[in-house]
């Protein structure tokens, strides 16, 4: 006998800021509007998803000094958003990306414990870090914190937000009517956190939430990102969605857990996934292709040029041969409040393969951009990508997809009616949800499971006291 | 709306579900009894604290409703579940970053439709201060001392300022900025995306926002007055004021006040409603309020007093009351129920009839957005000059 088959996860990601999205596309509708938001989670309940995923962004994107107009430009606040979509679903986890550098620990922490408490334990928190000061222009903190100091920020401020959701052990409540007994603890809440990024002392006034805390998300690549994941994240949103390099990441990052005294099924894996699905395999490539045309404008193109030369390109032509003068070497970069530029540390060396691939395959600066950025991850017919999916998942490339489509907000139906079916028949994915929390979803532990004698004694106490 | 009610024995009445406070059903349950009563709209309270019976210090009693939740998520939680009600939480202006309040509040009009507003508040309390650890509060022994004075000048000068750049950024996109222009590849025109350049004494901001113009263009800002430093804030900032009159006397002069500050603000064109607060007891007979509030008031140990004043009485009483306070100048009236589970059916079945009766009262939700249903135009964005307000009719607003 073979080993039993792992069950796949799936979570849905609302299309944002970048040229994945298709905004042009006839079908294409608001990003703003809550019924664009309220259509994919439904969908992605209907289809019974793990969660919907946000991300986040706290200052327009610039480039070359200006706002930069075409991507989607805007979104809406993440908890509100979160929140009022608890209302239009029952199951769904709603998962939020929230920056630890331009907040607070306490305001941060009764955010999430809120959200728990009003979905019914199906919060997790995606925790992100900035340090730069064109962010920092729009808040009281400015651009105050060192880049090297972003993962202790994080890390503390994830453990302080932590020591505020212990704070309370869930069974302070009593509500006694009778006795006039409200609370069984006079402390409730109290907490004292001093480090080196927070000095903070009083009371937490959010009782304890049905999940306990909320799942915890981290996206870094970095060694210090893949280092924090496995010490404090229940769950990595990583980028690794190509059959090789998610398994070289899955390895990686699993092997980090045993150091931390935790086991590998207590991280999940969960790459972002693009997917464009046709009725035959060769129909879904053509589609692929024209999808990515839309994708790639000759402006974008040329915009997507300048993150590695580092100049204003808007001279060349897109259609045409790529630009012979080399990169501007420089600390500033042309482009602000995106976090791709860094992926280019060579720039003169990727300029010069870049333009030997272009001229090896007669490429202009619109063809090289779309046959070397980013390529759709699944395309084929459903029983293909259901097929891929699957064995990505038994072959240790991920534990399951978060999935952006590249139409908001129906992109996902498609991949709901069509694909999920095939991996539900093949018995790798719920047919229905067992549970009622995203840590169900999910197969994670409740945080108070390992806790032993000593909360449930207190429990007992407490009972003792209202009867 | 202030958990079982405003009454801290409150939650020991039978109809006060208090285990359930921390549920969405629970809230959802009270704002649908105030919208079946066609009220203008809720207002949630909130605090970045356990609360506390000492004004500005923590206690430590067992015996009443301790623990909250966000206020802006609560009205979020309920948006969708609602079609007409306005939902107005309470945020600090104190600890929190203006940026993130912004959108938040824009986000909610956005999935409510166009029926956000906001109750700004200040927080003097050292011990919010220490959940925060970035910046300390001086400890004030005499609320009306000359340096407590001074510290809550400051306070809600800071909080004119969060408040400003609040309403820039909501302007920070005009509503016509995301054209979509597939010719040219553009999603937004990106000369009607503005940054705000803020800068103040307490804090400063770049903008634009990240997210668009809200619905109502400018959310409804709200914000509670008990003196001269806060009914600045009103009257600089706020488009609608609460204010705690005993009488109509009281009333008379603090209408008065605001609307002089209001002159001094440059804004005497601008609509500003004052609305008068009331904790209300509300029975089919005055005795029977009366005994309510005395049952409920052995039960706390204390007779109840708050800052506003305490009606016990019958709805057409309580009727009475109201219109001469609106002789007396007031706009509106927001009603703190003393048990919510009890006095705000009171208020929606008793006294928004008997207001109609009168004819005082709407007997339908005349508009869709929340400005609307208080008479207010939605406002031109600041930089889009010469487009002109869209006028709504005025209407009688009850809370």
């Amino acid at each position: 006998m073979s080993k039993p088959k792992k069950q796949i996860h799936l979570a849905a990601h609302f299309p944002g800021v970048n040229n994945t999205t298709v905004w042009s596309d006839p079908a294409a509708g608001s990003h703003i509007e809550f019924s664009s938001f309220a259509h994919f989670a439904r969908t992605a309940e209907r289809a019974k998803f793990d969660f919907l995923f946000l991300a986040e962004g706290l200052r327009l994107r610039e480039q070359g000094g200006e706002i930069y107009d075409l991507d989607v430009v805007g979104r809406p606040d993440t908890f509100t958003v979160l929140t009022a979509l608890a209302a239009v679903t029952e199951h769904l986890g709603l998962t939020g990306t929230i920056n630890s550098t331009f907040n607070e620990p306490y305001e941060v922490a009764r955010q999430f414990a809120s959200l728990d408490h009003l979905s019914g334990g199906r919060a997790a928190w995606n925790v992100v870090t900035s340090w730069d000061a064109f962010t920092g222009e729009n808040f009281r903190r400015g651009g105050f914190l060192p880049q090297e100091e972003r993962y202790s920020r994080a890390r503390e401020f994830l453990a302080t937000a932590n020591e505020l959701f212990d704070s309370w052990r869930g069974d302070e409540i009593l509500a006694d009517q009778a006795t006039g007994t409200f609370l069984a603890d006079a402390e409730a809440g109290a907490f004292a956190h001093r480090g080196q990024h927070f000095d903070i002392h009083g009371r937490f006034n959010v009782p304890r939430s049905p999940q306990g805390r909320p799942v915890v998300f981290q996206a870094g690549d970095s060694d210090e990102g893949r280092e924090f994941a496995a010490a404090d994240a229940d769950a990595i949103f990583s980028r690794y969605a190509t059959l090789d390099e998610g398994k070289a990441f899955y390895a990686d990052v699993k092997g980090r857990l045993a150091r931390y005294g935790r086991r590998p099924d207590q991280l999940l894996i969960l790459p972002a996934a693009t997917f464009v699905l046709g009725d035959t395999d060769d129909e879904a490539a053509e589609l692929a292709g024209e999808v990515r045309r839309q994708q790639v404008s000759g402006a974008t193109a040329l915009k997507h040029l300048e993150f590695v030369w580092n100049r204003d390109l808007s001279a060349y032509d897109p259609e045409g041969p790529l630009p012979d003068v080399d990169p501007v070497v420089a600390e500033e970069h042309i482009s602000r409040g995106r976090a791709q530029v860094r992926m280019y540390r060579d720039p003169v060396a990727i300029a010069r393969e870049w333009r030997e691939l272009a001229e090896a395959n007669k490429w202009s600066i619109r063809d090289l951009v779309i046959n070397t950025g980013n390529r759709q991850t699944f395309v084929g017919s459903p029983a293909t990508v259901a097929r891929t999916i699957d064995a990505f998942v038994q072959a240790d490339a991920a534990d399951g997809f978060i999935l952006v489509p590249h139409i908001t907000p129906g992109g996902l139906d498609v991949f709901a009616d069509q694909v999920v079916p095939i991996l539900q028949e093949q018995g790798v994915f719920r047919a229905d949800y067992e549970g009622t929390t995203l840590r169900d979803h999910l197969g994670l532990a409740h945080p108070d499971a390992d806790a032993g004698a000593g909360r449930r004694g207190r429990g007992r106490l407490a009972e003792a006291a209202a009867t | 709306m202030e958990g079982t009610g405003w009454h801290p024995a409150s939650w020991r009445e039978p109809v006060a579900r208090p285990r359930e406070l921390f549920t969405a059903g629970y809230w959802a349950a009270l704002v649908a009894e105030a919208e079946a009563g066609l009220l203008d709209f809720v207002t949630i309270e909130d605090e970045l604290a356990p609360q506390s019976t000492r004004f500005l210090e923590p206690d430590a009693r067992t015996d009443q409703v301790r623990g909250r939740l966000d206020a802006v998520l609560v009205a979020a939680r309920v948006a969708p579940l609602t079609r007409h009600i306005g939902l107005v939480p309470t945020v600090v202006a104190t600890h929190t970053e203006p940026f993130h309040i912004s959108k938040a509040i824009a986000t909610l009009d956005y999935v409510s439709s166009g029926r956000a507003g906001l109750r700004v508040r200040i927080s003097a309390r050292p011990d919010e201060a220490a959940h925060f650890g970035r910046r300390t509060i001086p400890r004030i022994d005499a609320y009306d001392s000359p340096a407590a004075q001074e510290v809550v000048t400051d306070l809600f000068d800071e909080a004119a300022d969060h408040v400003e750049v609040v309403r820039r950024l909501w302007d920070s996109w005009e509503d016509d900025a995301e054209i979509r222009d597939a010719a040219t590849g553009r999603f937004v025109d990106r000369d009607k995306l503005h940054y705000i350049d803020f800068e103040g004494r307490f804090f400063s901001v770049k903008g634009p926002s990240i997210t668009p113009r809200p619905p109502q263009g400018q959310p409804v800002v709200t914000a509670l007055a008990h003196q001269t430093v806060p009914y600045r804030l009103v009257a600089r900032q706020a488009d609608v004021g609460y204010v705690t009159p005993h009488d109509t006397a009281q009333a008379r002069a603090i209408v008065s006040e605001i609307r002089a500050e209001q002159d001094a603000a440059g804004r005497a064109e601008e609509p500003l409603h004052v609305f008068g607060d009331l904790v209300v007891f509300l029975d089919d007979t005055a005795a029977a309020a009366e005994a309510r509030r005395g049952r409920l008031d052995a039960l706390a140990g204390e007779p109840y007093a708050g800052d506003a004043r305490v009606f016990t009485g019958t709805a057409t009483q309580l009727a009475d009351l109201l219109e001469e306070f609106a002789e007396a100048g007031l706009t509106g009236f927001r009603l703190r129920p003393a048990v919510a589970g009890h006095d705000l059916p009171r208020v929606s079945r008793d006294l928004v009839p008997e207001l109609q009766r009168r004819g005082r009262f709407r007997t339908a939700y005349e508009a869709g957005t929340l400005r609307g249903l208080l008479g207010l135009a939605r406002p031109a964005n600041r930089h889009a000059p010469g487009r002109s307000a869209s006028p709504v009719p005025a209407a009688t607003p009850v809370a």
